[in-house]
């Protein structure tokens, strides 16, 4: 069943899940459809909701979003245990809260028919997130050994929100990211060897070495970058969108549905490119999704030291597109978001905004000394970790066995450890490499004193020429 | 009648080139037909690498061996031959139609989006309002609004979705209202304009055509007066030109939009409404090249967009002075035209470089190294370079025509640049 992003309809504003589906699971407001999906009703009916979803292993602190504060600072109406903000667009009706407990009951097992996922996307949901752990904890290992350098942003902890919105994507859709972008790669397919060696500046890699961590790049996979500066992928994503819709309205290409996902975090939801890419897209109407990985930290600055209203959902409806929080500890909840946003981009709904509560449990890059995060945070975070909680959902709706869980483990050792070896027989670039991709059409290096393109030196070439 | 003097101008022409030419009788008295008995070489001034060899300009002067101007002011003035790279055994003299710059640049554009539907132009203003100096004029109705597509005013983030557009399949074309603009734009220019190929090991190019208005004009103030060529000169993996007459500003608008290369076309508020004659047929300028406007025999001026005219404007008086300045229009600002450069400088051992750009990192800086670099030895004195004021451009008529190179400058400059060595 798909739970859609309501719209008010007949005055309810719905504060989960569960609210909207009857006891026997079908949407209320679906009766009359054979399927059960709630429509989007009219144009800009956009409603933003605290997306609980159904299943989840986790009690009443998965839903309360500020629970990560320090001891002693309180925010402008914070507060521990405030659980949910649901406000519904334009006609004025009043935002419901209603506490952590009230909303999240413990969960009983849940029935077969209300699992979320068959088997097969369990495993493939559970080798993804291991992927990307086991991938991140050998390159802390490398760097530390010194096999890699420069900026090496690692994204532990927050494999639920590349997982969850990645593995539902198809080959031709396009995903772009920031300098924390190795899981981004390795969920939208980027062999993991690719990538390795691209870490260790080889030849072989996914960039030929030219990128390095914080730009990684694959055109068969649909991976546009891998950016350095924040904000700096949001308009590349929107202009992949905007290929989309120019495909469909000026090539009349029917089957064009490629859908973009940007991936940001908090800090960048203050960034100019943001904003103009909000309003961008939404008067296109572009198949994209803006995902704001909101970690909490932008190295070490508080997501509510920098940011005048800290719930970035919201600025979805002041751009006319659906604001969404999500759980980002919990892949399954992530995954039923991205379900539905991912629709609404593919029929031409528009775009939306999704904020995903996440966390990371290394510091920003393995230079950073990650001191000014509590303990007591890191600890709340450290308990929620997605793998495992997944991985207990797996287990008690006995979807799996453990020896299919642990096979996988061993699956991916495999391929982690293969990737490393793969990377370190690996050659290094050669010098007739400096050159050879600084212009598509190498002409722009120009006509030489001897009357004769540069590029059609041999010395070029060798990387000997002088240029 | 008209047909000997085109042929004797045609034969003068192919002379010039080097190439050597049998005339086919013709049935128009306007065109006449060259049949290259040799395919060109490389080295042969212009032919053989461009897809066009021009001859022309608005001041008639053709080439030291052309025939003296009444005799063919009917034929030469405006005559144009063409060498298609489909047939290089052929080419076509002929006359053709008059239109203003930003004409050109029009209907330049204009092919190449009927030409190729991935072309789009992508700016502020360039649909409905059809430009703000009319480029685009009448596109939107023709084209549609996806093609035209008016953006709010956000030029970073536009300009970065355009190469978004541009790695997935669409050739964009920027448009800057004012190139100064582009300024906020320079992150995505930069970045991902023109290092994103490299980056990504050759996988993503980003075939997007940044163009607009810019350079000092009517005491339009300091920010719409920048010239941002020297800004964008040292970011790998950009070209950039700069047109000047209707006739280059259409063929480098076309070679622009077709190179798979980011490029940077450097339009010039002052010279939308200068007027030319065209070819009619399709033609393309080649990017990397520059463009002989004089040929002369004592010194080498360098320059491009708007100096080009305050440069001849000077030569009309150094000529009465009796000094023979063979005047190049560089058209190519990054990547620089050596050979045609270094021809020159080894014919006239002389240099001056008379630009818009600022003094400090401007072009002219750019350049001056260059040319030391590599032409040391046929100096017979130092390079001289010409510059704009480091001033922020006033408002105020007088003050803002000192900041920009006039003609008496250039003529001193000559002047004392030949009196040396």
């Amino acid at each position: 069943m798909a739970v859609s992003l309501a719209s008010r309809v007949g005055g309810l504003v719905s504060l989960d899940a569960r609210s909207l589906l009857g006891n026997n699971g079908v949407c209320k407001q679906a009766e009359q459809k054979s399927h059960c999906s709630v429509v989007v009703a009219g144009a800009p009916a956009f409603q933003s909701r605290f997306f609980v979803g159904d299943n989840s292993p986790y009690t009443s602190t998965s839903v309360v979003w500020r629970g990560a504060m320090t001891a002693g600072e309180s925010k402008a109406g914070g507060g521990r245990g405030r659980g949910v903000v649901a406000a519904a667009g334009g006609e004025g009706s009043t935002a419901t809260m209603a506490s952590a407990p009230e909303l999240v009951k413990p969960k009983p097992k849940a029935k077969p028919q209300e699992l979320l996922v068959t088997k097969e996307e369990g495993l493939e949901i559970y080798e993804d997130l291991m992927l990307g752990r086991t991938f991140e904890d050998m390159c802390a290992q490398m760097y530390y050994r010194g096999k890699m350098f420069g900026f090496v942003h690692l994204y532990n902890g927050q494999e639920a929100v590349s997982t969850g919105f990645i593995k539902l994507l198809k080959k031709e859709d396009f995903v772009t990211s920031t300098y924390r972008d190795h899981v981004h790669a390795l969920s939208k397919g980027v062999p993991a060897r690719q990538v390795m060696s691209e870490l260790f500046g080889k030849s072989t890699g996914c960039c030929r070495g030219q990128g390095g961590s914080m730009h990684m790049f694959s055109k068969e996979h649909g991976l546009l970058g891998g950016f350095a500066f924040i904000g700096e992928g949001i308009p590349v994503a929107t202009g992949a969108a905007f290929t989309t819709k120019y495909k469909r309205e000026v090539l009349k290409d029917e089957n064009a549905d490629a859908v973009s996902i940007a991936f940001f975090g908090d800090g960048t939801a203050n960034n100019g490119q943001f904003f103009e890419c909000l309003n961008m897209a939404t008067l296109w109407k572009l198949p994209i999704i803006f995902v704001v990985e909101n970690n909490l930290w932008a190295i070490g600055m508080s997501h509510y030291r920098s940011t005048s209203d800290p719930e970035i959902w919201k600025k979805g409806p002041a751009f006319g597109m659906p604001g969404i929080h999500v759980d980002g500890m919990d892949v399954l909840k992530v995954r039923e978001v991205a379900k539905e946003a991912i629709a609404r981009a593919r029929r031409g709904d528009g775009p939306t905004l999704i904020e995903c509560e996440t966390y990371r449990f290394r510091g920003h890059s393995l230079a950073d000394p990650d001191e000014l995060r509590s303990p007591a945070e890191k600890a709340h975070y450290a308990a929620r970790d997605p793998i495992t909680a997944f991985k207990a959902y797996l287990l008690e709706n006995n979807l799996v066995t453990e020896a299919e869980l642990k096979a996988i483990d061993k699956k991916i050792d495999d391929v982690v450890e293969d990737a490393v070896e793969f990377a370190d027989a690996s050659p290094l670039p050669i010098r007739s490499q400096l050159l050879e991709n600084v212009f598509a059409d190498p002409k722009g290096f120009g006509i030489g004193p001897d009357g004769k393109y540069r590029c059609e030196d041999p010395g070029f070439t060798a990387g000997t020429a002088q240029v | 009648m008209a047909a000997a003097v085109a042929s004797q101008a045609v034969a003068a022409m192919a002379s010039v080139a080097g190439i050597a030419v049998s005339l086919a009788s013709s049935s128009s008295s306007q065109v006449a037909r060259l049949q290259l008995t040799t395919p060109a070489a490389p080295s042969s001034f212009g032919i053989g690498r461009c897809h066009l060899l021009t001859r022309s300009s608005a001041t008639s002067d053709f080439g030291s061996t052309a025939p003296k101007k009444h005799a063919v002011s009917k034929v030469a003035t405006n005559a144009v031959v063409v060498i298609n790279s489909d047939n290089y055994g052929s080419a076509l003299l002929y006359f053709s139609h008059e239109l203003l710059l930003f004409e050109a640049l029009r209907e330049g554009l204009e092919e190449e989006l009927d030409r190729d539907p991935t072309v789009c132009v992508i700016g502020e203003d360039v649909g409905h309002y059809g430009g703000s100096y009319k480029v685009t004029k009448g596109f939107a109705e023709k084209f549609g609004d996806w093609r035209l597509l008016d953006t709010p005013i956000c030029e970073n983030s536009f300009t970065g979705m355009a190469i978004g557009a541009a790695m997935t399949g669409l050739r964009p074309v920027i448009e800057g209202m004012n190139m100064g603009f582009l300024l906020l734009a320079y992150n995505q220019i930069a970045n991902n304009c023109g290092m994103l190929h490299y980056t990504s090991g050759g996988q993503f190019t980003i075939p997007v055509v940044i163009r607009g208005p810019g350079g000092v004009g009517r005491q339009l103030g300091a920010e719409h007066s920048q010239r941002l060529e020297s800004y964008f000169q040292s970011v790998p993996g950009l070209q950039m030109v700069a047109c000047s007459t209707p006739y280059n500003a259409k063929g480098l608008m076309k070679a622009a939009i077709r190179s798979e290369n980011p490029v940077i076309l450097f339009e010039h508020v002052l010279l939308y409404n200068l007027k030319e004659k065209i070819p009619d047929e399709e033609y393309i300028c080649c990017l990397e090249e520059a463009e002989l406007v004089r040929p002369g025999e004592d010194i080498t001026i360098l320059t491009y967009s708007r100096m080009r005219y305050h440069v001849t404007q000077a030569a009309k008086t150094l000529v009465n002075k009796g000094y023979d300045p063979e005047i190049i229009d560089i058209r190519s600002l990054k990547p620089f035209d050596m050979y045609t450069i270094g021809q020159s400088v080894k014919k006239t051992h002389r240099v001056l470089i008379v630009e818009e750009c600022m003094r400090t990192g401007g072009i002219g800086a750019s350049l001056r190294a260059a040319i030391m670099e590599n032409f040391f030895d046929e100096l017979d004195a130092p390079i001289g370079c010409l510059s704009s004021q480091d001033v922020p451009t006033p408002y105020s008529g007088p003050l803002e025509e000192l900041t920009v190179v006039q003609p008496p400058q250039i003529v001193a400059a000559v002047e004392q640049l030949c009196m040396r060595g």
